[in-house]
């Protein structure tokens, strides 16, 4: 274990890690990230690791977990190096033939390939998988190479050579005037400009704070989540750089609690960079002083608002403060303070390393670097998806997320959480950066980007994040509190075949005093699904109100189901699963449905084979 | 009411010291150990860190990891998130709750399960999700929920049901993660 006295020792010690590092030497890193444990990568892990024991390879092959690769759909997922073999859908009766594959000639276990939809082709090589082919994975890169769980493998990577670098040969201005020049605007939501920000921190006097938001609220995202659990020391070496240039000796990372590895891999970091001299005292020998603290969250969205957070770790409820004062002026413990997300943080070491040019060359002239979406929903290809600023939506879609399933439509794709917006199919060629997305109604958000089909109801999904938000108002301030109430009332009242058509009106009016009287920007964007989903599908509420149809056939009150007799089996299986017992039919014979027990559960929809229950929108029609 | 476990509070205050910062972390540990806070536990907290017993209470229900009443042997998070929810989360939950005869989310008469609804569990890939204790059961469907449940019932309480049960359910193999 060293302890590395000065940013020498530390090239030194990285120069004896390569050299005692073979890297022809095979090692399969298998995906231990929360999808694939899901999926079952531990018992593929362990069949792996006992494989290679009795095949007397223990000496010739390492086995490492790492952290999720992104393409969480296809889990459990490994790559064989050095080739890069991926394979996907692994499962522990596989380990024999990987195993085989190894000590002969690493011909590619052929079954594990990946084939490309398209051309039906087996891909060998991780890049040329169609997911990541049009990827730019400048933070999620090495996700697949290392051990979270081990300094040394970050170190083999690069690992904080921006850190010695910045302590060997740059002062506090330079550094954040690289950072500024990089042109790289914060990733936890509004894109504010990073180099900016701490500029305006570094104006006020010490003991100043920093502070790594990874509390991740938004549901349906989880890209934090992921880079925390599978290199968190990439986060640690931005905070440390940060620190330095804030002139800060305390810094904290707030996590949520339903989190719980990514808080454990996290203090591990810590714990290793303390003990190599790259945290806590005298950093690197430069005189420089520095600690980290997890707090772990508790469970309340409003809680990633940067000043209810503040006020969280000070042990309080975490209620939003209005400003000014700002948290660079007045933040954690009434004192100066920075607060970035994690992937901000992260970006920090990439841009000390190739430079502030390298790092406003990606993007769009405004919109700078890449930006981290989780692709989830209606989507072929679900997981997490690192692109240059200024793709389009249809590359996002079409070419990464390999198109909606079931041959189904798109319809609308949710980007930037409950205070994003929907924006429509016919977007579809919308490039993605900060400025176009607000054109658009939306917001970049966090960088959640759920895809709807024709098989999602609008209304309903305006519906569900008026009860999220309501739920997670803090309850300080009228217009939220009474607001997010009222809408998700209308929503529901919509939803169920009550509205009426005053009642979009009301919902743009509610939506606008809200966003100009609410205290912070919960509630100042709560009403974006709703005022984006009323101005792109006008039709579907129109269709609630006027014809009391679902036209994507959810809302529970104005459905129905029959099953079809020229298409009904008698198998039986809807009976099994009808929870209103509402399915009558002997064995064998034709089934139906007696509508006024059904409690329009759509399991026996799930269930049956040949397809003959079809559900309808709009009045039950009469029994003959 | 089961009995208090004072001295095991007490040593877990030990391991904390007296700042108001701390006030949520010990919360965090009381919950994780009896899943629920007891009443004695908050005054305790309280006294030890000179807060008023009404903050620690604001704070115990402001956030949502803590609860006041005792929770079930086994914790069922249903995730209701984006993800979740349009790949069809509302009637997984809906399907949970009829078979444990729960009207709304909460803990069954048996004290077997408590359910809980949660906004995300960052695995969205896999929607729709339920997280039972520590696993993760991915691309749930309804007809899989009886299958789950089963798993963690006591046995003889899963063979009960099963036989009480007039309309059986296609029992769907759940891998545990
Ligand atoms: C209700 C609410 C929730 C938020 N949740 C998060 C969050 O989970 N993570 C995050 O990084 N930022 C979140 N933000 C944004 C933060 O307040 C803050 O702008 C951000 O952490 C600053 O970091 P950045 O400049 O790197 O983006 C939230 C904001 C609001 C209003
Ligand atoms: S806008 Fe909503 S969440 Fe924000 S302070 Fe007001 S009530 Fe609280
Ligand atoms: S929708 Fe549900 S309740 Fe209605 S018939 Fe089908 S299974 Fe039974
Ligand atoms: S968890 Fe394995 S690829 Fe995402
Ligand atoms: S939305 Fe359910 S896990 Fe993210």
């Amino acid at each position: 274990m060293p302890r590395l006295a000065s940013v020498n020792e530390l090239e030194a010690y990285r120069a004896h890690l390569s050299a005692i590092r073979d890297a022809k030497r095979p090692c399969v890193t298998v995906c231990a990230g929360s999808g694939c444990t899901a999926a079952g990568a531990a018992g593929v892990l362990s069949a792996l690791g006992k494989g290679v024991e009795k095949a007397g390879l223990k000496d010739a092959v390492d086995v490492k977990s790492t952290g999720c690769h992104g393409f969480c759909e296809r889990g459990p997922i490994m790559i064989v190096w050095p080739e890069g073999t991926f394979y996907n859908r692994v499962a522990p009766g596989d380990a024999r033939a990987i195993v085989a594959s190894l000590g002969n000639g690493h011909v590619p276990v052929e079954k594990l390939l990946y084939k490309d939809p398209a051309s039906g082709r087996a891909v060998v090589r991780e890049e040329e998988v169609p997911f990541y082919a049009r990827q730019r994975r400048v933070l999620f890169g090495n996700n697949g190479r290392i051990d979270p769980k081990n300094i040394d493998d970050y170190l083999t990577v690069g690992g904080y050579a921006a850190l010695g670098k910045v302590l060997s040969s740059m002062n506090w201005e330079q550094v954040i005037d690289q950072v500024k020049r990089s042109g790289l605007r914060g990733r936890g939501g509004a894109g504010f400009p990073t180099g900016a920000k701490w500029d305006f921190c570094r104006q006020n006097p010490a003991p100043r704070y920093l502070i790594c938001n990874a509390d991740e609220g938004d549901p349906g995202a989880f890209m934090d989540r992921s880079l925390l659990e599978g290199n968190p020391h990439s986060v640690l070496e931005g905070m440390i750089i940060g620190a330095f240039a804030l002139g800060v000796e305390e810094g904290y990372v707030y996590v949520r609690a339903e989190y719980p590895l990514a808080v454990e891999h996290l203090r591990m970091a810590i714990e290793q960079a303390e003990q190599y001299g790259l945290l806590g005292d005298d950093i690197l020998g430069s005189g420089m002083r520095f600690r980290v603290q997890v707090v772990k969250g508790a469970g309340a969205f409003v809680c990633g608002e940067e000043t209810a957070l503040m006020r969280s770790i000070e042990g309080k409820v975490g209620e939003p403060q209005p400003r000014p004062p700002y948290p660079v002026q007045r933040g954690l413990w009434n004192r100066p303070t920075v607060i970035n997300n994690v992937k901000t943080w992260a970006s920090v070491p990439v841009i000390m390393n190739r430079g502030a040019e390298w790092y406003a060359s990606i993007g769009t002239a405004k919109s700078k670097g890449t930006m981290v979406f989780s692709l989830v929903g209606k989507i072929n290809n679900t997981g997490l998806v690192e692109v240059p600023m200024g793709i389009t939506l249809r590359e996002m879609i079409y070419e990464i997320g390999g198109g909606i399933p079931g041959g189904r439509k798109l319809k609308a794709i949710q980007i930037g959480g409950p205070s994003g917006g929907c924006i429509p199919a016919s977007l579809i060629d919308l490039t993605i950066d900060y400025e176009e997305l607000t054109k658009a109604g939306s917001m970049m958000g966090s960088g959640g980007m759920v895809v709807m089909d024709d098989s999602t109801c609008m209304v309903d999904v305006a519906r569900y994040f008026m009860e999220f938000l309501e739920d997670e108002s803090c309850g300080q301030c009228f217009p939220c509190r009474k607001g997010t109430q009222r809408m998700r009332e209308i929503l529901a009242r919509i939803c169920a075949g009550h509205g009426k058509e005053e009642d979009l009106k009301l919902l743009e009016d509610l939506g606008w005093v809200m966003q100009q009287t609410s205290l912070c920007a919960l509630g100042t964007t709560a009403a974006n699904p709703v005022l984006t989903t009323l101005r792109y599908f006008r039709d579907e509420y129109l269709a609630h109100i006027r014809d009391q149809q679902c036209p994507a056939k959810v809302c529970k009150q104005l459905i129905y189901y029959e099953i079809d007799p020229t298409l009904c089996d008698g198998c039986g299986a809807c009976v099994k699963v009808c929870a209103g017992e509402a399915i009558l039919g002997e064995k064998k014979m034709l089934h139906t449905i007696d509508m006024a027990k059904c409690t329009r559960c759509g399991a026996c929809m799930e269930v049956c084979q040949p397809k003959a229950v079809l559900v309808s929108t709009g009045a039950v029609p009469c029994p003959q | 009411m089961e009995e208090e476990p004072v001295e095991e509070i007490e040593s877990l205050l030990e391991q904390f010291d007296s700042r108001r910062a701390n006030l949520i972390a010990i919360l965090q540990e009381i919950q994780s150990k009896y899943f629920y806070l007891p009443h004695p536990a908050l005054e305790r907290v309280a006294r030890k860190l000179k807060v008023p017993l009404t903050d620690v209470y604001h704070i115990a229900t402001f956030y949502r990891c803590f609860s006041l009443t005792p929770r079930g042997r086994h914790q069922i998070q249903v995730c209701l998130g984006t993800a979740c929810h349009v790949r069809g989360a509302p009637r997984v939950l809906d399907r949970i709750l009829t078979i444990l005869k729960l009207a709304e989310a909460g803990t069954t008469a048996d004290r077997e399960f408590t359910v809980l609804t949660v906004r995300c569990i960052g695995c969205c890939g896999l929607a729709p999700v339920v997280r039972v204790d520590a696993n993760t059961h991915p691309h749930l469907t309804q007809a899989k929920v009886r299958g789950l449940l089963n798993k963690y019932r006591k046995p003889e309480r899963a063979q009960e049901e099963t036989a009480a049960e007039t309309t059986g359910e296609v029992d769907a193999t759940v891998g545990v993660g």
